[in-house]
């Protein structure tokens, strides 16, 4: 009973934060129809900014209340970084084959991960304090660390909050028709370029938030852009790239199978992983939710 | 005989029955046209027919054979080509590339990778004469996404022709066509089939066309067929005129019509 | 007329670059031989990329894979045969990287653009966990040890630097002007052009009767061939194979040399992969941070030089023949 409780928590733990980058991905190319192969690199700068503040805010003594107040902050600096790219490194590619735009992603995934090496250096940053402080819960008998718990309602949170956006405010209607039909949405007066980079920056708030809330649990370290931007694509193909609530069970799925991987075979997690991916791809090429 | 006939064939996109129930037949050696306004479902029919939809129900049989669960790939070998509506060509590669594609691909030869495609004189004079006859044969060496579109429509159709297909499909052979440029496109292309003796199906928007160059003509309206018979029955039919005056057919009608309402 | 003027064409910075290649080793030392080694080296896998991105538009993030899969070959050849015989490694690593080409290039191929471009990424970066994390077979971060191979059946000499910048370099100089020549035909081929006709307009490729999966598939074999046989050839070469010869920022690499050398030519990948060599044995020396370097200049060739150096070659050829 521990067993499954302490697995189980911590698969939802995993899908939540593979909610948060998956879907940022799934919303970015849902309006905009493109990939940003560095969107794994941006749940890293979220990551390393979010430690980086709370471990200096910890060194100089700051109180819980304070370092809880600055987790947010690995999110909006990702999110600020996407408002900078999306107009110079990515509008002058929407109009050329898709090759030049997967090559500058790819470019920018080798200078952001290199960047975050430069500013931070080589060695993991952790958070811990914050995980600390948060204890742990009885639950089902065994004893699961809160912080987790807390990170579990921060992905249902999000969740919930993005499809209320997106289905029921104005902004949200907007959204869906360019992603639709970009050529209607701006033949009525939609201006397209505000909506791409809005989208491109909710987008990469989403990853961001995703770093910064498991950096107290996990250090952040170099590679963990790459190995995320694998994780979330294989979310994207087994939910449906384009669709949230894809990247939802998406995220559910490779969170359990990942977690029962690492419980019981962890050499081969990562190639399980792909195997239920190729079989979703042969079987349902567009996902589970996906529009072809 | 029937080259091609379908029967009870049946294409929905969600709610929409773009193609409804159609029992559609082509003659052998005939040049038909098939027209309808907008959504009336002929290129969906078209689509069915060459491969690229599958049908919801129905079936199609082509030279007697049934066909309905082949490939694309299958119904070219068999005989069916077409050409598109929205140009499709090797944009990077020379008009005579283009063409040559399409010999090459009709001959098998298109697995070779030991040896040089220069080298099979057969096949470039084959193309170049093709371009010939499609009046493009100065352009041979400029690369297709270079000439004009009129030129692009023409050589769309070549690469179709170039298969020496038993029917083919010209989906608006002249379409985003200037009007004086529309009659000398026809022209080559009906020569051309009639000296080949292809069936041909066209679809197409501009009446002036379809009455000139059709032998018989089929009408669509929302997924069926509404009319179907030579140029003079169809021109005094009066359900066809009617169903079709509501998009632009020629110019007489609608004036007729403000006269009318002006009276 | 017209084919007699290219052929001299080609022939007049053929034969000089030739000769130059021929007479490296006698010329130049030791460390400038082993360079340009390298730059060949990486040549045939970049000239085996290209088959899939300048000709059948398909570009493919995880290359190293291939590279790799024909690296270890090599080194399981000798760690568990005991093989020291080149031509073995070539005829293992090619059939390898065939059979590891082939199943991924199944998967791959049934997609395009992106989604094809992140499956041979993922699909490389399993490998590489793969040999990090059987680390008892493959040697982990430790890597297999590679010892100079016999060549056409004649043992090294004792004198490795010798064997490696003189008997080596032509043996490997030998197998790349084949490799050339091979991927020419190729892609003048009728294969070739059909590869082409998919690469700018798949409907119409597959509405003039060419099955596009199957071409791509077998174009993907051919290009995962050509990267084991790079693999092979560098495993002597260096020494050691490692985990970071599958690692995803190594198919970056290649990338970027075919995107660095213009990949809208025959050439220019080969041009870009002797180039880069020689640019990463500089500044290597210079900074650590060679992945910012490399990705700066990866968005500036995109934004500004697309057509990479053999496209502005292009652009000067023609400013110096318009004034006649």
């Amino acid at each position: 009973m521990e067993f499954l409780v302490i697995h189980g928590l911590n698969a939802l733990l995993y899908s939540s934060v593979l909610f948060l980058i998956a879907g940022g991905l799934s919303l970015i190319y849902g309006v905009m129809r493109i990939i940003n192969l560095a969107h794994g690199n941006l749940y890293a700068i979220g990551a390393f900014v979010t430690a980086w503040t709370i471990g200096t805010a910890s060194a100089a003594g700051a109180p819980n209340a304070v370092l809880l107040l600055l987790l947010p902050t690995g999110a909006i600096v990702a999110a600020a970084v996407g408002a900078i790219l999306e107009p110079t490194l990515l509008r002058p590619f929407y109009k050329r084959p898709e090759e030049y735009q997967l090559l500058v992603t790819f470019g920018l995934l080798m200078v952001l991960e290199d960047l975050i090496h430069l500013v931070w250096g080589p060695n993991p940053l952790s958070a811990g304090r914050v995980y600390e402080n948060f204890g742990s819960i009885t639950i089902g008998g065994a004893r699961y660390p809160a912080y987790n718990l807390a990170v579990i309602a921060v992905g249902i949170i999000a969740a919930l909050f993005l499809w209320a956006f997106i289905y029921r405010t104005r902004f949200g209607i907007v959204l869906r028709a360019t992603s639709q039909n970009m050529r209607m949405a701006s033949a009525l007066g939609v201006n397209v370029n505000r909506i791409y980079i809005q989208a491109f920056t909710i987008g990469c708030f989403m990853a961001g938030l995703g770093g910064a809330i498991v950096v107290p649990g996990q250090s952040a370290v170099l590679g963990m852009g790459v190995d995320a931007l694998i994780l979330s694509f294989v979310v994207v193909v087994i939910g449906g790239l384009g669709s949230l609530e894809g990247a939802f069970a998406g995220a559910l799925i490779v969170g359990l199978v990942r977690e029962a991987g690492v419980a019981l075979f962890p050499e081969v997690e990562l190639a399980v992983l792909y195997l239920i991916a190729a079989i979703v791809l042969f079987v349902r090429p567009a996902g589970l939710f996906g529009r072809a | 005989m029937n080259l091609l006939s379908t029967r009870a064939l049946a294409k929905s996109f969600g709610e929409n029955r773009a193609v409804n129930s159609v029992d559609f037949v082509v003659r052998q050696g005939e040049v038909l046209s098939l027209i309808g306004s907008n959504g009336a479902g002929k290129t969906t029919l078209v689509n069915l027919v060459s491969g690229l939809y599958r049908p919801d129900s129905g079936s199609i049989v082509f030279e007697e054979r049934d066909v309905t669960r082949q490939s694309s790939y299958e119904r070219i070998k068999a005989g069916i080509a077409r050409s598109f509506q929205l140009v499709n060509l090797f944009d990077q590669l020379s008009c005579l590339d283009n063409v040559a594609l399409s010999v090459f691909s009709r001959e098998g030869k298109t697995l070779n990778f030991a040896t040089l495609a220069s080298r099979d004189s057969a096949v470039w004079e084959e193309a170049q004469g093709v371009l010939r006859q499609f009046g493009l044969d100065s352009k041979a060496a400029i690369p297709a996404g270079a000439i004009s579109h009129g030129e692009r429509k023409l050589l769309d159709v070549a690469v179709a022709y170039a298969l020496r297909p038993k029917l083919l499909f010209l989906d608006e052979p002249t379409s985003g066509v200037s009007t004086r440029e529309k009659a000398p496109i026809m022209d080559i292309v009906s020569a051309i089939v009639r000296a080949g003796r292809i069936t041909v199906v066209i679809i197409e928007h501009d009446m002036d066309i379809v009455f000139r160059y059709s032998e018989r003509i089929v009408v669509m309206h929302q997924g069926a067929i509404l009319a179907d018979g030579t140029p003079d029955e169809i021109r005094r039919n009066d359900e066809v005129t009617t169903t079709l005056i509501g998009t632009h057919v020629t110019g007489e009608p609608a004036i007729e019509s403000e006269n009318h309402a002006g009276r | 007329m017209q084919k007699h003027r290219s052929l001299l064409r080609t022939l007049a910075w053929a034969v000089p670059v030739a000769i130059a290649l021929t007479a490296a080793p006698h010329v130049v030392g030791p460390f400038q031989t082993l360079t340009l080694l390298y730059g060949l080296v990486f040549g045939i896998a970049v000239l085996g990329f290209n088959l899939l991105l300048g000709y059948t538009g398909l570009l493919s993030f995880g290359h190293s894979a291939y590279f790799g899969a024909g690296a270890y070959t090599v080194a399981f050849m000798v760690k568990y045969f005991k093989i020291a015989s080149m031509e073995l490694f070539l005829a293992g690593s090619v059939l390898v990287s065939v059979i590891i080409s082939l199943l991924f290039g199944v998967v791959c191929v049934r997609y395009t653009k992106i989604f094809f471009g992140i499956l041979t990424l993922a699909l490389s970066q399993v490998l590489w966990s793969l040999a990090f994390k059987f680390f008892w077979v493959t040697g982990g971060t430790d890597g297999l040890r590679i010892p100079t191979p016999s060549l056409l059946g004649a043992p090294p000499g004792a004198d490795k630097m010798e064997f490696l910048t003189f008997q080596y370099y032509y043996y490997v100089l030998a197998i790349f002007t084949v490799c050339v020549i091979v991927m020419w035909v190729i892609v003048h081929s009728p294969f070739g052009k059909a590869l082409q006709a998919i690469r700018d307009n798949e409907t119409r490729a597959e509405f003039i009767g060419i099955r596009i999966r199957r071409y791509r598939l077998i174009a993907f074999v051919v290009s995962g061939a050509f990267a084991g046989v790079a693999g092979a050839l560098w495993a002597p070469l260096n020494g050691l194979a490692t985990p970071d010869v599958l690692v995803w920022t190594f198919s970056g690499e290649i990338v970027f040399m075919a995107v660095l050398g213009g990949f809208n030519s025959f050439i220019g990948p080969i041009v870009g992969a002797v180039a880069f060599t020689y640019l990463k044995t500089y500044a290597v020396g210079f900074t650590v941070y060679w992945q910012l370097l490399l990705g700066t200049v990866l968005v500036v060739l995109v934004l500004a030089l697309p057509k990479g150096i053999m496209g502005m070659v292009e652009l000067l050829v023609a400013k110096v023949r318009r004034p006649r």
